[in-house]
């Protein structure tokens, strides 16, 4: 073990082409998932949470339980979309990072949008009677509100990000985990222990470990600074 | 300052209920420019209720309520409202009136120099870049002010707005209070402070349970009150002036 | 309205797609893969036509399948039966042998069936019964998997009502088998390309080669463009002729691990 350890150091340090192929492609496709989810996800959370229309609660409930949808169905369920004999495989991008784009930004837009909701909603609470006295209608409340909520809001975007990065059974399906095209650190690391070659799954589980925590600690310094600043 | 375009405001047998209880019981009265108006109960009289009900963020279950003209959805607002806890958005203290602005409609090459008047007015021009909820209780009531104040309204609403300040800031709110109602927008405030309403109020609308007990000039009010339920008040409330 | 979300979700993540080179998807078997053959003869391919072979790989049994959807454009596996079927179906052009590799079975040293050494297949996994030794089965519909039922069958043995708790059905990949087995000291059977190339052995060594029944064959099909029309049939009718070209037999034919050939060639 300490063997492959070592060896798993040494391509880090090195700076091994491929494994620096499949962290960019990783980030890659978790970044655009993340950013696509975040931009359909947040109008969709402040619309929830200052809306007010029939079915609103149930809306909320489904939406919660949405963010635990397990990867490895929302990649059947994509897989069955995208493929030749699905409604979307004219496209055909099927196998390419694309397809795992969509992927991981279906998982995370339930995530985005629950957690959104529930932020604007709290904040909602503390500012609605000031912001309808100043005549700000729904609209521009939910503007206001997601700007104001922004650290929050970034924090939610950051712990979507943090999901995609970590999932392995959506891309595994949807991407075919092809060498060089869509392999990213989780199928690779996969692939890899199921061969029993070692020092590249663990040189990118220290990577993946890593990112993780540098997510999460930005989120918490965000707010904290954000706390301290505008209070 | 004030036309009496939206003014006078008149309720007519307006009554709120909510979880089962009678909170505003059948209330008839017209508000005029001019004067100060105080409205002056005990807690849970229903004052803020009341306030909210005439302010528009609370509809009535039963009765009417008019303002002499309709304000236009969309137009700038010609009342405004200081809650009794500020509510500030995390942005400077310029940028939460330009807020008040942006939302009215007004253009924003307009903006600046009302938001620069407006913190004037208030003694906040120097906090202007600060971030507006680090400020203390006192300055963000008193942006609360500035904010309400940049539009100009017609009539200002303030429901106990030093009721979580201390003395100084208090007085300073006070102060500014004063100087829009000389600059000649009408004042309608609710507090159960005596002394304040005294030193504020020009005419006062005593709130009991819901009911309009008694209307009547300030003096007047604390020298000879008309209502049993007014004396007991005055007397109740006396040392703690 | 949800359909138009999905959509729109879908031509935003098709953005970032970029240049498309000349590339076909194969579909081939986990056990080809891991062996590492493609790593070493796709760039040859590649570097003489510019086309970049993606290869997903998968069980035999799911390969099939997922060419039947029309989700690949050549399908390269080895279970001879299953490859018929799909190609009466009609979801192939026509069927070429390519190459072989052959099975061997595996075992713990400590060999409590006491196979070890011997060139007859049928007899150990008849002694692996009796002695209800662990064994450690695909389960997956793999082309390996198929051809271990053969030989239980062959052996005359009904394996799937006279199994006991000895028999170990994973479900994995050959990889992810082999990793049981090594952990478990249980008998399995391999093919030998992915034998040669792992690396946790633990304390399994080859109890079992030699024997002709073992012989594994594998074939290279066009999917076919009748059925599915987005078969990118030129670039790979190339890649099948290439393989069964004297080209593209030499080089399978150079592939070694540790100077010992994988892969025996012969397309006719």
């Amino acid at each position: 073990m300490s063997e492959a350890l070592t060896a798993a150091l040494a391509l880090l340090v090195g700076l091994d082409a491929k494994l620096i192929e499949i962290v960019l492609l990783s980030l890659r496709v978790s970044l655009s998932a993340v950013a696509i989810a975040a931009l359909l996800g947040l109008p969709l959370g402040a619309a929830i949470a200052v809306g007010r229309f029939p079915g609103r609660q149930t809306v909320i409930v489904v939406l919660n339980a949405l963010m635990g949808l397990p990867p490895v169905v929302v990649g059947l369920l994509v897989y069955l979309l995208l493929s030749r004999a699905g409604p979307l495989g004219a496209l055909g991008i099927l196998f390419t990072p694309s397809a795992m784009v969509v992927a991981q930004a279906i998982l995370i837009l339930p995530i985005i949008a629950a957690l959104s909701r529930q932020a604007i909603e709290d904040a909602w609470r503390e500012y609605e009677e000031q912001l309808r006295s100043l005549g700000a209608g729904r609209m521009n409340a939910a503007l206001t509100l997601l700007w104001d909520t922004r650290f929050s809001l970034l924090t939610t975007i950051l712990a979507g990000f943090g999901r995609a990065a970590a999932e392995v059974g959506a891309v595994m399906i949807v991407g075919g985990n092809i060498d060089g095209v869509t392999r990213v650190m989780t199928t690779t690391i996969a692939l890899e222990t199921s061969k029993g070659d070692l020092p590249l799954a663990l040189g990118l589980g220290i990577i993946l470990i890593a990112i993780v925590i540098a997510v999460n600690a930005t989120a918490y310094l965000t707010k904290e600074l954000a706390q301290r600043r505008y209070g | 300052m004030s036309n009496g375009v939206i003014l006078p405001l008149r309720l007519a047998e307006v009554s709120f209920a909510a979880g089962g209880r009678t909170i505003i019981d059948r209330v008839s009265l017209e508000i005029g420019s001019g004067p100060s108006t105080i409205i002056l109960g005990a807690n849970g009289a229903g004052k803020s209720v009341l306030m909210r009900l005439m302010h528009g963020l609370l509809s009535p279950s039963s009765g009417r309520i008019d303002w002499n003209s309709p304000e236009r959805p969309g137009a700038p607002r010609k009342q405004a409202m200081v809650f009794q806890r500020p509510v500030m958005l995390r942005r400077s203290a310029y940028a939460n009136v330009a807020y008040a602005l942006k939302i009215a409609g007004i253009p924003e090459p307009q903006r600046g120099a009302l938001v620069r008047e407006s913190l004037e007015s208030v003694g906040l021009s120097h906090l202007a870049r600060r971030s507006a909820r680090v400020l203390s209780g006192g300055e963000q009531q008193r942006l609360a002010l500035a904010r309400a104040w940049a539009l100009h309204p017609e009539v200002l609403f303030l429901d106990e707005p030093t009721a979580s300040l201390d003395p100084s800031a208090t007085r300073e709110i006070e102060s500014v209070i004063k100087a829009f109602d000389a600059a000649g927008t009408k004042v309608v405030m609710a507090t159960h402070n005596l002394g304040q309403a005294r030193r504020l109020g020009d005419e006062i609308l005593f709130i009991d349970k819901g009911r309009l007990v008694e209307r009547a000039p300030v003096e007047q009010f604390f020298s000879k009150p008309q209502s049993t339920q007014a004396a007991a008040f005055i007397k109740g409330e006396l040392p703690w002036t | 309205m949800i359909r138009r979300l999905l959509l729109l979700v879908v031509l935003l993540a098709a953005l970032p797609v970029g240049a498309q080179e000349k590339f076909i998807v194969v579909a081939s078997t986990t056990s080809t893969e891991q062996s590492g053959l493609f790593g070493y003869l796709l760039p040859v391919f590649q570097k003489k036509t510019g086309i970049q072979v993606r290869v997903v790989a998968l069980g035999t049994g799911q390969a099939l399948d997922l060419a039947r959807r029309g989700d690949a454009d050549v399908v390269f596996v080895h279970a001879r039966s299953a490859e018929e079927k799909f190609l009466a179906e009609g979801h192939g052009v026509r069927r070429f042998d390519v190459m072989y590799n052959d099975f061997v079975l595996i075992g713990p040293k400590t060999d409590s069936a006491k196979i070890s050494g011997g060139r007859d297949i049928l007899d150990a996994l008849k002694k692996i019964k009796a002695a209800s030794a662990p064994f450690v089965s695909r389960g997956d519909k793999s082309g390996t998997h198929m051809a271990e039922l053969d030989l239980w069958k062959l052996a005359g043995i009904d394996i799937t009502n006279e199994k006991g708790p000895w028999y170990r059905d994973t479900g994995q990949g050959m990889g992810p088998a082999l990793n049981t087995a090594a952990a478990m000291n249980a008998y399995i059977l391999a093919d030998r390309g992915t034998w040669i190339s792992f690396k946790n052995r633990g304390e399994l060594a080859i109890a079992v080669e030699g024997d002709k029944r073992l012989f594994n064959q594998y074939g290279v099909m066009l999917v076919n463009p009748a059925k599915h029309p987005n078969v990118k049939k030129d670039l790979g009718q190339a890649f099948v002729d290439w393989v069964i070209s004297p080209e593209g037999q030499k080089t399978i034919a150079e592939y070694k691990i540790g100077g010992e050939q994988l892969f025996f060639p012969n397309a006719k």
